[in-house]
């Protein structure tokens, strides 16, 4: 097995005094797409909160393509070549569709060009000089994940990027995904639409009360739904 | 076209409007017009509040009225160095509060304008409660007579019209699309790999030249440097100047400093009841025109070309 690109061990997470992850342990492979997995308030979205120090005090080691990331300011942990789509998009609402997808600096060679983003994300294409937040559910998360490929990072962090939309901009979501993975991007991808998440994982993270607590490969996944039922309680 | 169009005629207004109306009374405006600008550089496309911004104007007023009566600079010397030093402190005032946001900033800048306010009370060159008097109107370039009403406006009207294209050009810069993400989410600016607090500096380094080269223009139009300039009280009219005209408009606040300038000349003979009837037209504004006057109208011409 190779170095993995990512390794976090005993990661703690606070917000104010409420601690939210109680020691992870866990990591992610060059060129693999890892989910994490569990109920509402398990500690996946702060998890990838505290991979990019959004969260206001955490402890443990993050370590990326070697580095330590514990103890590094935001911009300085994007500059290590680590791109975040929150699950709020945070689409900015006074710029237009073309201003939100330049505005991300280049960060690291190898990012995609503004061109080939239009032509791997065609909604856009039509709606540039829209208000970002003018645009579908479906075309901001488009927008959210198109805009940080420019920045030359290979790894991305996406918050549950399916969340709230309809089956069909889903489907058009994980055929995104899937072409980024095919292109090199090495993904770590929160999601709790289990249907979703294994078309298209390698492997599942499943996150309990802030810890992990399994993990699965996809064909451990296919073959013992009940169990990951059980963990999402569904 | 419409916009050339509109362009030309405000020119054509611009360049005949002192011999219909008093010049002082323009050129008041026109210094308001690129404080308020400065301002609006800050809030309307930053998000910050600057709760002393008064600070860099007084300051900028006495620097430039000092230079011109003490220095012996030319009126545009005096107003270049006068808009380079109001930068340099506009940027060690960034250093100081560029890290914080919301409240805090405000807060921040708030007590070290009390302060600037206190050191320039207390420094000799200033002469404390009397403000600095009789500031000439030094010749342009050393040479061009402008101490007349009129040649003195045009000039006024040149240097506004240039601070003006500065600060449109600052706002569809790239450098701009940053500032306004900045504003809509800081958090998010900052993993995408930019450091905000950087960005926020050079704004404010911005914003206090221009203010300063507003306070300049403002103590060679009156020739007085007074305290008032830099006190809360033009702060916070800055403020409502802004937001009666729309914050984060380009024209907005412009249109609010000229409103409020001729407004506070024709309340002047009501005495305290100016400030009374000011009050009421804020209160009319913060309740039926949250965009300000040309946010509100930006925002009516768009819904009737949605519905077009």
């Amino acid at each position: 097995m190779t170095e993995p690109l990512l390794k976090v061990q005993n990661l703690e997470a606070w917000y104010g005094e409420s601690k939210a992850l109680h020691g992870m342990n866990f990591d992610v492979q060059p060129g693999e797409l890892v989910t994490l997995i569990g109920r509402n308030g398990a500690g996946k979205s702060t998890t990838l909160r505290s991979i990019m120090g959004i969260v206001g005090k955490r402890t443990g080691s993050i370590r990326f393509d070697g580095a330590e990331l514990i103890g590094k300011r935001t911009f300085q942990i994007a500059r290590t070549g680590i791109a975040y789509c929150p699950e709020e998009r945070a689409i900015f609402s006074s710029l237009n569709v073309a201003e939100n997808l330049t505005l991300p600096p280049v960060l690291k060679a190898g990012g995609i060009a503004d061109a080939e983003l239009l032509r791997q994300f065609p909604n856009l294409q039509r709606r540039l000089k829209s208000q970002g937040t003018k645009l579908s559910g479906g075309e901001q998360q488009m927008l959210a994940i198109a805009r940080i490929l420019r920045t030359g990072a290979r790894f991305l962090l996406l918050d549950e990027p399916s969340e709230g939309l309809a089956p069909v901009v889903v489907k058009e979501i994980g055929e995104q995904i899937r072409q980024l993975k095919s292109q090199g991007f090495t993904i770590l991808l929160v999601e709790q639409n289990l249907s979703f998440a294994r078309k298209v994982a390698d492997r599942h993270v499943v996150v309990e009360n802030g810890k992990v607590v399994d993990t699965l490969t996809n064909s451990a996944l296919e073959a013992d739904m009940a169990r990951v039922k059980t963990y999402l309680g569904v | 076209m419409t916009r050339i169009l509109l362009l030309a005629a405000l020119a054509v207004v611009a360049l005949a409007a002192p011999f219909f109306v008093y010049p002082i009374l323009l050129m008041t405006i026109l210094c308001f017009m690129v404080f308020a600008s400065s301002f609006n550089l800050l809030l309307g496309y930053a998000g910050l509040l600057c709760f002393g911004h008064a600070m860099f104007f007084g300051t900028g007023a006495y620097i430039g009225g000092w230079l011109m009566k003490e220095g012996g600079f030319s009126i545009e010397l005096a107003f270049a160095a006068t808009t380079l030093a109001m930068a340099a402190l506009g940027w060690v005032v960034g250093l100081i509060s560029a890290r914080r946001g919301g409240i805090q900033f405000a807060m921040i800048t708030l007590a070290i304008s009390q302060f600037v306010y206190f050191l320039l009370l207390r420094a000799p060159f200033t002469h404390g409660e009397d403000g600095l008097q009789r500031i000439p109107r030094s010749d342009l370039f050393g040479v061009i007579d402008v101490s007349s009403n009129l040649s003195l406006y045009y000039l006024i009207l040149a240097i506004s019209v240039a601070a003006i294209w500065f600060f449109y050009r600052i706002v569809h810069s790239p450098f701009g699309e940053v500032l306004r993400a900045i504003r809509d989410n800081e958090g998010r600016v900052e993993s995408l790999g930019f450091v905000p607090e950087r960005f926020k500096i050079v704004a404010l380094t911005l914003s206090a030249g221009l203010a300063g080269l507003a306070g300049a223009m403002k103590a060679s139009v009156y020739q007085i440097a007074t305290l008032h300039d830099l006190s809360f009280h033009v702060s916070g009219t800055i403020i409502f100047m802004a937001l009666l005209g729309g914050l984060g408009t380009m024209a907005g606040p412009m249109v609010g400093a000229a409103l409020i300038v001729m407004l506070n000349d024709h309340l002047a003979q009501f005495g305290e009841w100016a400030l009374i009837i000011q009050g009421t037209v804020f209160l009319v504004v913060i309740l039926f025109f949250r965009r300000g006057l040309v946010g509100e109208l930006q925002a009516f011409i768009r819904r009737r070309s949605a519905k077009a």
